[in-house]
């Protein structure tokens, strides 16, 4: 049992673990003590209390200066006051200072209403701004995913602990000093030009509007009140499990038929699901998973094993950028994402008798990196974008508010036909284990001939970063991982350049619990509680679906009788599956 | 694909800096210091490189760079000046004595003349505070110097 050590916050005695920080003790309590650096991502193991931003001070009986609540640990005998006017004056200089080399355009800022220092300028009371002096001045950096405007950055950090410590991909880090000091990619590049994934993550924790999405409304309004155009959407697994934050419901709120209905409501043509082709990507990436361990168990050495998941665009870049010598063990199954577009612009738009230039896909995906992959040249017919853009769960909430849409007293309603059914499998998708879990219900089944007891394979499922497991396929022990976070994928992509990598199929996505953490849904702040909850979400939805198997999803077995022949057919490569491309260093010796 | 390029025996040079320091991102600064006395400044691809060697990201190698003043991104001139700027030459008039050089060559500190003749820097306290406001050009010392002394003393070096 690990020791205790009480203590006294604002005149309450508290008892709490050796090692806990005042913070932590006095938010146990009930004490909100404001915060600007500090955040905590207790599944990950990450902490970035840098105890740069001074807010969270407090007096300490005995000590000469204010501590910082975040970075001082409890003692025992400690007497500690959060709200004397010392105390309350500190934290207001320190606020004003902050303020003073900030720009305080708040009514027009994309963060405004969800920025934590708005929120704590609010909390402390703040009327003016007593301080001038210099300003930080930046450049606007704009890539295909992420907007930088460094002249709102609060220099918490946040965006550089995700970026290293959790996502291992350091784009992002500390440079120069005293005033102009700034986290920064190396050189001043823009992100496009760096190891930069568009993970999004930064985005996900920056306390300000520093770090923002690319945003896609206004290009979608006019697009919608086009004449002449179809507009049809397709919305991420995961993104009906947090919308619902935006309008103040709790998290873990599955919100599928009011987004539907919303969705609706603004314009577009048709409503449909990526679960959809989720589970189409299911069927390809399946097929391809047994295809290649059917070799391997036939003796072929040169088959690529493990084979890993393609579907999370972050991860796609992370590969490309940082691993280009093992392209080959990807699996070469384009995203659920852009498996719709694909299908909507040729099979479904067939269908309708639409012309391809006149018809425009949106996504809605809880995701930063979705945007960069639309613009990938590979998923380009003559020019014309398979997907055309994406816009994140932020940007959708958005835009029902700007519709006047009351989200909370919408009905229910359901996905249009046919690219709108999905199953249980594809609903998983966006929870960290999801896609290997509905891989293993396709494959056992496809592979044995025999129909699962229970399709549930919660050794895959949770919050932690590397899972395994492994299931006898007729006979056969099928060893699996699944990694979340880039970091804990970079482990096992190093394992495998050693060659101690003892699996046969990995699973990888990016963000921290999987798609439900993504750098486009409403801001987790590091809040692990939240991701839990949306996975929760996902994982009732599947379960109460009638079909829970992505080969037993109709359309989709439609869709191969009518159009695409059988999984990894030609025309199947030709529309579902993609190519990887070394975007490494080149280091050349002169 | 960024392509990184750097002359063979730079490469070489920086590959054997790093291995003498056993690849340790702890020797980062060491590795960094023999780099710059090697090169005499720190480009980019050097950077690149000792990242690439030490396994980390570049952006760690070009946040110690930026952070340390004494580390320089740009090629330092045939003739360093280095003005003191420590307490005792500060209130001498130290300052003008920068804004004087700075006027002259039109440059700033830490950048070095379009004919790379001269480099700018400040520093803190030579230990001759005797002679302050002090001035060091290469290895040369100038005492007591007074903003009227700036240009006779570039014109030795032309």
């Amino acid at each position: 049992m690990s020791e205790n050590v009480t203590l006294k916050i604002d005149n309450r005695e508290v008892s709490v673990p050796k090692g806990t920080t005042v913070l932590e003790a006095a938010r146990g309590m009930g004490i909100d003590i404001p915060t600007l650096c500090y955040m905590n991502l207790e599944d990950l193991c990450v902490k970035n209390a840098p105890a740069s931003c001074r807010l969270c001070v407090v007096e300490v009986k005995g000590r000469r200066n204010l501590a910082p609540s975040c970075a001082t640990r409890c003692e025992n005998g400690m007497e500690v006051r959060t709200n004397t006017m010392r105390v309350l004056n500190a934290r207001r200089t320190v606020m004003e200072l902050i303020l003073s080399d900030h720009p305080s355009d708040c009514l027009v800022c994309a963060k405004s209403g969800n920025c934590e220092l708005q929120a704590a300028a609010i909390k402390l009371g703040i009327r003016e701004i007593p301080f001038q002096g210099a300003r930080s001045e930046y450049r606007v950096d704009l890539s295909p995913s992420i907007r930088r405007d460094m002249s709102k950055c609060v220099y918490c950090r946040r965006c550089e602990t995700m970026c290293n410590e959790v996502q291992s991909v350091g784009a992002l880090g500390a440079a120069n000093r005293g005033f102009g000091a700034i986290v920064s990619p190396a050189f001043d590049l823009d992100l496009k030009d760096t190891e930069c994934t568009f993970c999004g993550q930064c985005v996900a924790v920056c306390p300000v509007g520093a770090l923002t999405e690319i945003d896609h409304t206004e290009r979608l309004l006019r697009d919608l009140a086009a004449p002449g155009k179809t507009v049809i959407v397709q919305t991420a697994p995961a993104v009906r499990a947090a919308l619902g934050e935006e309008f103040g419901l709790e998290p873990g709120t599955s919100v599928t038929g009011k987004m539907v209905a919303a969705l609706r409501r603004l314009g577009f043509a048709k409503v449909f699901d990526t679960d959809f082709a989720a589970d189409l990507t299911i069927m390809e990436e399946g097929t391809e998973l047994l295809g290649r361990l059917n070799a391997f168990l036939g003796g072929d050495k040169e088959v690529k094993l493990p084979i890993i998941t393609s579907c999370c665009p972050g991860w796609v870049n992370f590969y490309e950028k940082q691993f280009p010598d093992l392209l080959e063990y990807p699996s070469t199954a384009r995203s659920p994402q852009q498996m719709f577009g694909s299908v909507a612009k040729t099979y479904w738009a067939e269908k309708m008798g639409i012309r391809r230039e006149d018809l425009v896909v949106v996504s809605v995906m809880p995701c930063v990196a979705k945007k960069f992959e639309c613009e990938r040249e590979e998923f380009k017919t003559d020019g014309d974008p398979d997907v055309n853009y994406s816009i994140t769960t932020r940007e959708l909430a958005a835009l029902i508010k700007r519709a006047n849409i009351d989200f909370p007293q919408l009905p229910d309603e359901d996905f249009d036909a046919p690219l709108g059914e999905s199953t249980g499998a594809g609903v998983i998708f966006g929870a960290s284990g999801g896609v290997m879990e509905a891989a293993l219900r396709t494959a056992y089944e496809l592979q044995t001939g025999r129909t699962l007891d229970s399709v549930d394979f919660k050794q895959v499922r949770g919050m932690e970063g590397l899972k395994e497991a492994t299931i006898e396929v007729n006979g056969v022990e099928v060893r699996v991982a699944v990694a979340h976070t880039l970091g804990n994928a970079r482990r096992l992509m190093e394992a495998l350049r050693a060659g101690e990598c003892p699996y046969h199929a990995i699973e990888v996505m990016a963000c921290p619990g999987g798609c439900i953490g993504g750098g486009g849904q409403p801001l987790h702040h590091g809040d692990s509680r939240r991701l839990k909850a949306r996975a929760e979400a996902l994982y009732a939805e599947d379960s109460g679906k009638r079909l829970r198997k992505s080969h037993e999803n109709p359309y989709i077995i439609a869709l191969y009788e009518e159009f695409m022949g059988k999984p990894m057919s030609e025309k199947a490569h030709h529309l579902l599956h993609t190519c990887y491309f070394n975007r490494g260093k080149e280091f050349v010796e002169q | 694909m960024t392509q990184i390029k750097l002359a063979k025996c730079k490469v070489d040079q920086l590959v054997s800096i790093c291995d003498k320091h056993g690849n340790q991102p702890g020797e980062l600064i060491n590795i960094l210091h023999e780099a710059q006395e090697a090169f005499g400044y720190l480009p980019r691809e050097v950077q690149e490189i000792i990242a690439r060697q030490l396994n980390i990201p570049v952006s760690k190698v070009y946040g110690v760079v930026t952070f340390y003043s004494f580390f320089s991104m740009e090629p330092k001139g045939e003739h360093p000046i280095s003005v003191c700027m420590g307490t005792a030459c500060y209130v001498r008039g130290a300052e003008k004595v920068l804004d004087e050089f700075k006027r002259v060559l039109n440059i700033n500190v830490g950048e070095t003349t379009p004919d790379g003749k001269f480099s700018l820097s400040s520093l803190r306290c030579v230990g001759a505070c005797g002679l302050a406001p002090v001035v060091l050009i290469g290895e040369k010392v100038y005492g007591r110097v007074v903003p009227g002394d700036v240009e006779k003393i570039l014109q030795e070096f032309q």
